[in-house]
């Protein structure tokens, strides 16, 4: 669904990410793992289109997106949720929904319903100004927001990072239901290797900007894993 | 007490003019940070555009709303051409924007004289908006109030706009986060481009509200646009609510100050309050509380 091929990117002069393959498949959760400063962020940043890639190329179902801006990316049905659970600050939980429903119309609506239905704790939160919410409900209104997208692939960069127990609990639910219910393609970063590889059906260990180590996913391989990222 | 009053209008129609010289750059300087010197010359455009209509359609009151209109898409088309030509290319370059924008300002200045004179022209002001209305035994200039009521509803339709409809809700996304937005499927670029359009209308708008005050020149936009720029900083830059206080403060202390004094002097003395206000509050009046600046 979502294809990186011999991706290289970089800051000015310096290169972060070298000659990455990352394949993402429907309807599955393909996680990258890492230590901080192996490139993960990079990577997912020139996927969606924020970061130019270098050279190599960025497939999504088959069309070459390389070239492509975010938010055209976003409409073929690439969606991202950032690091650091960002949000709108000075909007309100809705006006963060409702901008992004605005330009899918009537499914946009529908789609804003079924969003909060995942985190029902957000509906009581709606009014309230995004900038004053706590760390765990601004990822879920960030992954709320990205579903109302539309998305066929989901990129989540490190969802529960930084976020109270019980609501990555709640973030993780989220995450197997989504993928359980079909339809959608889940690129997850994630320094949680164990939930990482019960989610994934596929992972890849990035070291230095290089895929270091890659293969089916499953809790079973965290001794590989964690032997591969030496941890 | 008739003194008082009295000062008391002339700062309030003082702050409705610094108020809709303002409300453009609070979002073309407030929202997108993009510091355009040829703000005034758009308003200098709105201008000269009442000046134009008024040639064409007799009628002193019917040519006053439809400069209103012209004057709003004459500005906006400039800003938009501007924007697209030379302000895209140089977003994370303030101080190149300055220059560049200074640049077509007194282009935009030369280009006024060759067509229409050096020598200021006079804009008629309508037969319902000559005279005075007696307020609190005071009496009011017409067009002084209309420009009051033009200034309030400007600022209540920006609001609006702002605050309700989806154009409104991307500007506002684009200014808080650019990245996020573009990954929320905003294109950015566009939104940037409306933002102009409406900021540098505005402008336009207040150009023709300003025929209704004195004659015009091609160098009318100078006189407005370091006031300009002082409402949109000490209002807090970004907002709205800011610029509104900030103009009406401002226009209040000038008459204020002018009353036991001179228009000099309470010139110097503004500047110089701006200048100590600004050391003790640099975000301005209003700034924005969220836990984290994302």
């Amino acid at each position: 669904m979502l294809r990186l091929t011999g991706v290289h990117v970089g800051y000015g002069r310096t290169s972060v990410v070298h000659g990455v393959d990352v394949e993402v498949e429907q309807d599955c959760v393909t996680a990258v793992m890492g230590h901080n400063g192996a490139g993960k962020t990079t990577l997912l940043r020139a996927a969606v289109g924020l970061l130019p890639v270098r050279s190599g190329t960025v497939l999504l179902a088959g069309e070459d997106v390389t070239r492509l801006r975010p938010h055209q990316r976003v409409r073929r049905g690439l969606a991202y949720v950032p690091q650091g659970q960002q949000s709108f600050g000075t909007l309100t939980a809705r006006e963060n929904l409702q901008l992004v429903a605005d330009g899918a119309g009537a499914a946009g609506k529908a789609r804003m319903d079924s969003a909060l239905d995942l985190f029902p704790a957000l509906r009581e939160l709606l009014g309230r100004r995004a900038g004053l919410l706590s760390g765990g409900q601004r990822q879920q209104l960030a992954i709320a927001r990205a579903l109302i997208t539309g998305p066929r692939v989901l990129i989540l960069d490190e969802p529960t990072e930084g976020i109270q127990p019980n609501v990555v609990q709640e973030i993780e639910d989220a995450i197997t239901a989504l993928t359980a219910a079909g339809g959608l393609a889940v690129l997850l970063v994630e320094q949680h290797v164990g939930f990482a590889l019960s989610a994934a059906a596929r992972y890849y260990v990035l070291e230095s900007g290089r895929v270091t180590s890659e293969g089916a996913g499953g809790l079973e391989r965290e001794g590989d894993v964690r032997a591969a990222m030496a941890l | 007490m008739d003194a008082l009053v009295s000062q008391l209008f002339a700062g309030l129609s003082l702050g409705s003019v610094l108020l809709l010289a303002a409300l453009g750059l609070a979002l073309t300087f407030g929202q997108m940070g993009v510091i355009n010197m040829a703000h005034g010359e758009f308003m200098m455009a709105g201008a000269y555009t009442a000046f134009v209509v008024q040639k064409v359609v007799a009628d002193a009151g019917v040519s006053l709303l439809v400069s209103l209109v012209i004057g709003f898409l004459v500005g906006g088309l400039l800003g938009l051409l501007l924007e697209v030509t030379l302000i895209s290319r140089m977003y994370h370059r303030p101080l190149d924007t300055l220059l560049v924008t200074f640049g077509v300002a007194l282009v935009l200045q030369q280009l006024a004289r060759d067509v229409f004179g050096a020598p200021n022209v006079d804009v008629r002001a309508p037969a319902w908006l000559s005279g005075a209305v007696q307020v609190l035994g005071v009496g009011v200039p017409r067009t002084r109030l209309f420009i009051l009521a033009l200034a309030v509803l400007a600022v209540v339709a920006m609001a609006l706009a702002l605050k309700l409809t989806p154009l409104g809700r991307r500007i506002r996304a684009t200014v808080a986060n650019r990245d996020l937005a573009e990954t929320a499927g905003i294109s950015t670029r566009a939104t940037d481009r409306l933002t102009f359009f409406l900021g540098s209308g505005v402008a336009g708008v207040a150009g023709v509200a300003l025929t209704l005050l004195g004659s015009i020149g091609p160098t009318l936009g100078t006189a407005y646009i370091v006031d300009a720029f002082l409402v949109v900083v000490v209002g807090g830059i970004g907002q709205l609510k800011g610029a509104v206080i900030a103009a009406f403060g401002l226009g209040l202390l000038q008459a204020g100050i002018e009353y036991s004094s001179t228009a000099s002097i309470a010139k110097v003395l503004v500047f110089v309050i701006i200048v100590a206000f600004l050391q003790v509050r640099p975000q301005g009046l209003v700034a924005v509380r969220t836990r984290s600046l994302a």
